[in-house]
């Protein structure tokens, strides 16, 4: 399970600044009206939020490697998301979703200890340059792409290191740009293109190594 | 371009980030390098393959079904179905039902009157905007038949880029654009014209309760549609027959859907 943070020791991406001055949620319901607005503020928050349930719940469930913990997590974003929804300036809701899913994983991450890196923001690029992996060099089976079935991709999607894997995944799964992709991940575009060639070479390895359905 | 370049670069190749100058030298390159084709030809099969794969999970219906839990409730209307004729219906007809009916059920009556009394003055307000807008003088503040022309005029004028629709081949004119103010705000008004009669398309960031739906009463004899689209409120207003008005709505919603008509 994870902990439920208070919303106030929240950091929030780009946002976080903004939701200072705002009045506490409680002292909203107080009278009738902003009750009124408290509810119509959720049907629009539903509008907005709930079609990007799919993604949001594949994000968690790549970077978490866990059902449960994928679900309290991605139900924990959705009530952040909904309580800073007043500073919410658009346009685009889902990488708005996914960087505050992003927050409520690496918190995850930090409860879980030394099981996984404490979250990829905090891996250093020294970290992420060191030798991971050996680059194929130009080794005959690496020039062909063997076909692979939906279940052994996600193995070895899981598989990766988690700043590799959630790049591929914000990139291939949840078709993002790069642009959405590097505020998500809080690093510069030219961090989402390396780690993204890496990530991909790293895959390609692993997935011709893989016993594929056919050869 | 060396290989090291091309070997990171060719991913925005294939992902379509790359501008035209560096994509042609990505191409150049590899056009030379096998290594480096091979690594294309190799990555773009892996990515049309993941593309295949369909990798997107479904949510369970069980953490859908939480998250709807943990919102606040949505106006109940069942409290006040007692009290309403069935036509105020269509004003609540976008919210789902929801669970936590038990504490709401006084608090909701109030709403629901309270909702429904605002979005009746805003629609009276609308009319008289109408009406207001047919005096002589009072139609437009730009007149133009350009689309191109009205939107940039309401620019800082009012707090949304109303969208601008020509639907003159459709047989609806467009006529100019309108600074109205509706319930205290600044409000856009686009203006066409159907043979003899006047439309005025309200369109603000918020004025009445959002619908996805499209709400039709008639008031003092012109026929009003209200719905919502890309997070604006729009209300249509004319002395047009309902059926008119609603091939209107209709052709706006049309062109207003991210893959319909632009």
């Amino acid at each position: 399970m994870l902990a439920r943070l208070p919303t106030a020791s929240l950091s929030l991406p780009a946002s976080g600044a903004a939701n200072g001055g705002r009045r506490p949620v409680v002292a909203e319901r107080d009278t009738m009206a902003g009750n009124a607005d408290e509810r119509e503020k959720a049907r629009r928050f539903r509008d907005a939020a709930l079609p990007h349930l799919d993604d949001a719940f594949t994000l968690a469930r790549y970077l978490l490697r866990n059902t449960t913990d994928a679900e309290d997590a991605v139900q924990e974003c959705y009530l952040r998301a909904l309580h800073h929804f007043d500073s919410y300036r658009g346009p685009a809701m889902k990488p708005w979703l996914l960087t505050i899913l992003r927050n409520v994983c690496n918190a995850e991450f930090a409860r879980r200890g030394k099981h996984e890196p404490p979250s990829a923001v905090a891996d250093t690029e020294e970290a992420l340059q060191s030798p991971l992996w050996q680059e194929p060099q130009a080794s005959p089976e690496s020039a062909l792409l063997r076909q692979q079935d939906g279940d052994t991709i996600r193995r070895l999607i899981a598989a990766l290191p988690v700043a590799f894997r959630e790049v591929i995944v914000l990139r291939e799964i949840n078709d993002l740009s790069y642009q959405e992709i590097a505020q998500i991940a809080g690093v510069p575009v030219g961090t989402v293109m390396s780690r993204l060639a890496r990530a991909r070479a790293m895959l390609r390895s692993a997935w011709n190594a893989a016993e594929g359905s056919t050869p | 371009m060396n290989c090291a370049e091309c070997e990171v670069l060719l991913h925005a190749l294939i992902d379509g980030e790359l501008d035209a100058g560096h994509a042609s030298e990505v191409e150049a390159h590899a056009a030379d390098c096998a290594a480096c084709a091979q690594k294309l030809a190799a990555f773009r099969a892996m990515r049309e393959s993941l593309n295949a794969a369909n990798l997107k999970e479904a949510a369970p219906a069980r953490l859908r079904g939480r998250i709807e839990a943990a919102l606040p409730a949505p106006t109940q209307v069942i409290a006040a179905g007692k009290f309403a004729r069935p036509s105020r219906r269509s004003f609540f007809g976008g919210f789902a039902a929801g669970t936590a009916i038990s504490a709401a059920v006084a608090a909701s009556l109030v709403l629901t009157v309270w909702r429904t009394d605002r979005e009746r003055t805003i629609a009276d307000e609308v009319v008289s905007a109408h009406i207001r807008s047919l005096q002589p003088g009072h139609l437009m503040d730009v007149e133009t038949s350009d689309q191109h022309t009205v939107k940039p005029w309401f620019d800082g004028k009012v707090d949304v880029a109303p969208p601008v629709i020509d639907l003159t081949a459709e047989g609806f004119t467009l006529l100019g654009g309108r600074l109205d103010y509706i319930d205290g705000e600044p409000v856009a008004s686009v203006v066409y014209r159907r043979r003899k009669h006047i439309i005025n398309l309200f369109v603000a960031q918020r004025l009445g309760s959002a619908h996805d739906f499209v709400s039709a009463r008639t008031i003092q004899g012109y026929n009003v549609r209200h719905w919502s689209a890309q997070g604006l409120d729009f209300w249509a207003v004319s002395d047009l027959d309902s059926v008119e008005l609603g091939e209107f709505v209709g052709k706006i919603s049309a062109a207003l859907r991210p893959n319909g008509p632009s």
